[in-house]
């Protein structure tokens, strides 16, 4: 009774066993429909149109990517897909990086409004802006083209950027600048050789939400991409082979687990520093 | 204190500067202005406008109709069935979203590195899922003929997207499967954010768990459930592809539709572009009236934002 029992030491035996045993099979069951997306690309044609479906597959084969490859230019629009997704998370990082920088770093008349704008500007739901987006896209002849889709993602992700960019700006000590001046170092100097490589983690950090949204957009890519098909992304070309009567769902699994890995692999690389943002986002 | 004082300068831009931070700030503001915000007001505009195919192809003036197609939606009687599911729908995904986060959040805390790790793995499987994806391989489990959670569950060749709720339900769980771990990772973060300290001193006090909860860790937390629930709100409200993708364009005449997607669907697929953006400003108002509280919250906890 006197000794301080650790946090972990609370919870008496059994019970933890029970918590763990939980947080087991909850894991299992979360990641299952990830495991069963990847297991049915495998799987071949017979086995995925079963009655009798089964948790494993004796005969992998890549089939279904073939397929998916085959039937139309997935290649082509994966490619689109990346390039869009790489345009908007460039631009907008950069662009967000100096927003986050002049009202981090600086005070202003107007900076509380700005923010409070920003902070209502994530509010705004994008596919309430097709519409007036597609008027726009088309009256500056942009329909068709892959800045149709560019352009509306990269102010769209913008506000999120800045608002999660601000607290790994703030994180620089002020010091650093300081010295910076007194060694001379002109603002623009600072900016790009002494702020940006530091603030760069948060940066490729807040990027994978822009990836994300971005590449998962099918909405502007069914609306802004009409007759100019070479211009379409992949969510364009899962939607045609899960928009069937009889959805090929060998297909479609390939297609959604080609989507899928680009993403996770961003996603798990920059994980630890998303959480630290998202503290920072958090606690501001 | 000259350096200071010399960098103070700097910093508050007396020396020069100070139209330094409104020049970091034209890009962005350009590009909301011109993309954002010149929208929005678009969307106002045309909401108030007479606005069909014919106006599009420019082969008739728009007419002003001031607030008739308003008049024309409040008096139909889908929209309000609309609104009334979309709000029931979004408070049901943002209950179960924030109910499992929480719960999973703390049953992290409870358990040793393995198992801990393990659902933290899964966990970020289902949040970096695109929800197109993620609502392809939902529709795919669940369906009647090849799909493993009928075979599971015993129900034969029960269609879960014939039906109103089933369609609902099953758009729901998705919902949760992808947006309950950004919920349990902020919060997770959240308790391991209070010092031990704290909870040791009132472990050794006497105070139950329980009430270690309800006293100590509840109001510490109450900050970033704030956080998480707006956002929660938010994403909720606004779901589109899920809805759009599982459902196949709002269910079988309609039945799941939400705002979101019944905008679009008058938009595009009926070209009433003017009901379809006053779809918009309805959410849009919504969403606004949900931001006012959250800035409201915010102020009253005297964060300087």
């Amino acid at each position: 009774m006197t000794r301080v029992p650790k946090r972990l030491g609370r919870i008496r035996r059994p019970w933890r066993l029970v918590a763990e045993t939980s947080t087991v099979l909850i894991a299992v069951v979360v990641a299952f429909p990830l495991y069963w997306m990847v297991l049915s690309a495998f799987k071949p044609a017979s086995e995925v149109q079963s009655d009798q479906p089964r948790p494993w597959t004796l005969n992998p084969s890549l089939d279904a990517f073939r397929r998916v490859f085959e039937q139309q230019d997935f290649g082509r629009y994966f490619l689109n897909s990346l390039l869009v997704a790489g345009a908007v998370v460039i631009a907008s990082a950069l662009i967000a990086f100096l927003a986050a920088t002049a009202v981090t770093r600086f005070r202003f008349r107007f900076r509380t409004t700005l923010l409070v704008m920003f902070l209502t500007a994530q509010m705004v739901p994008i596919e309430a802006l097709t519409i007036p987006m597609f008027f726009l896209m088309r009256d500056v002849d942009a329909l068709n083209t892959l800045y149709s889709l560019i352009l509306p993602h990269i102010a769209f992700s913008l506000p999120f950027a800045i608002w999660m960019l601000r607290g790994f700006v703030k994180a620089v000590p002020e010091a650093l600048e300081e010295q910076a001046f007194i060694d001379g170092a002109s603002r623009t100097r600072f900016l790009w050789q002494i702020l940006f490589p530091l603030v760069l983690p948060g940066l490729v950090a807040t990027s994978v939400f822009s990836f994300i949204s971005t590449w998962n957009d099918f909405l502007f890519a069914k609306s802004f991409i009409i007759s100019a098909t070479e211009n379409s992304t992949l969510p364009m070309a899962l939607l045609v082979f899960f928009d069937t009567e009889t959805p090929d769902w060998g297909g479609v699994m390939a297609g959604s687990t080609i989507m899928t890995i680009p993403v996770l692999i961003f996603f798990v690389a920059v994980q630890r520093r998303l959480v630290s943002g998202l503290g920072g986002a958090v606690k501001d | 204190m000259t350096r200071t004082a010399l960098a103070q300068a700097r910093v508050t831009g007396r020396r020069g500067g100070r139209w330094t931070p409104w020049l970091y700030l034209a890009p962005a503001l350009v590009v909301l202005a011109a993309l954002l915000a010149y929208p929005i007001y678009q969307l106002g505009l045309i909401s108030l406008l007479e606005y069909t195919q014919a106006q599009v192809s420019g082969g008739e003036p728009a007419t002003f109709q001031g607030l008739g197609n308003y008049a024309e939606l409040f008096g139909d009687r889908q929209f309000w069935s609309v609104l009334l599911a979309t709000l029931v729908f979004a408070t049901a995904c943002v209950s179960g979203t924030l109910t499992v986060g929480c719960a999973l959040a703390v049953l992290l805390t409870r358990v040793r590195a393995v198992p801990r790790l393990m659902l933290m793995l899964a966990a970020l499987g289902a949040w970096a899922t695109p929800a197109i994806t993620g609502s392809t391989v939902w529709v795919f489990l669940f369906d009647p003929d090849f799909g493993p959670v009928n075979k599971l569950l015993g129900l034969g060749d029960f269609a879960w997207t014939y039906g109103r709720y089933s369609a609902f339900f099953l758009v729901f769980l998705e919902i949760v499967w992808c947006s309950f771990p950004f919920v349990m990772v902020t919060m997770y973060a959240g308790i391991r954010a209070i010092p031990s300290e704290v909870l040791e001193a009132a472990a050794l006090d006497g105070a139950s768990s329980l009430r270690i909860w309800r006293s100590v860790m509840a109001p510490m937390l109450r900050p970033i459930l704030v956080v998480v629930t707006i956002q929660s709100i938010i994403w909720d409200f606004k779901v589109f592809t899920q809805i759009y993708v599982m459902t196949d364009g709002g269910g079988i005449a309609g039945q799941n539709l939400v705002l979101n997607v019944y905008a679009y669907q008058k938009a595009f697929a009926s070209s009433q572009y003017s009901l379809g953006s006053a779809i918009g400003v309805v959410m849009l108002l919504i969403l606004l009236g949900v931001t006012l509280v959250y800035l409201r919250l915010l102020r009253r906890r005297g964060e300087e934002i």
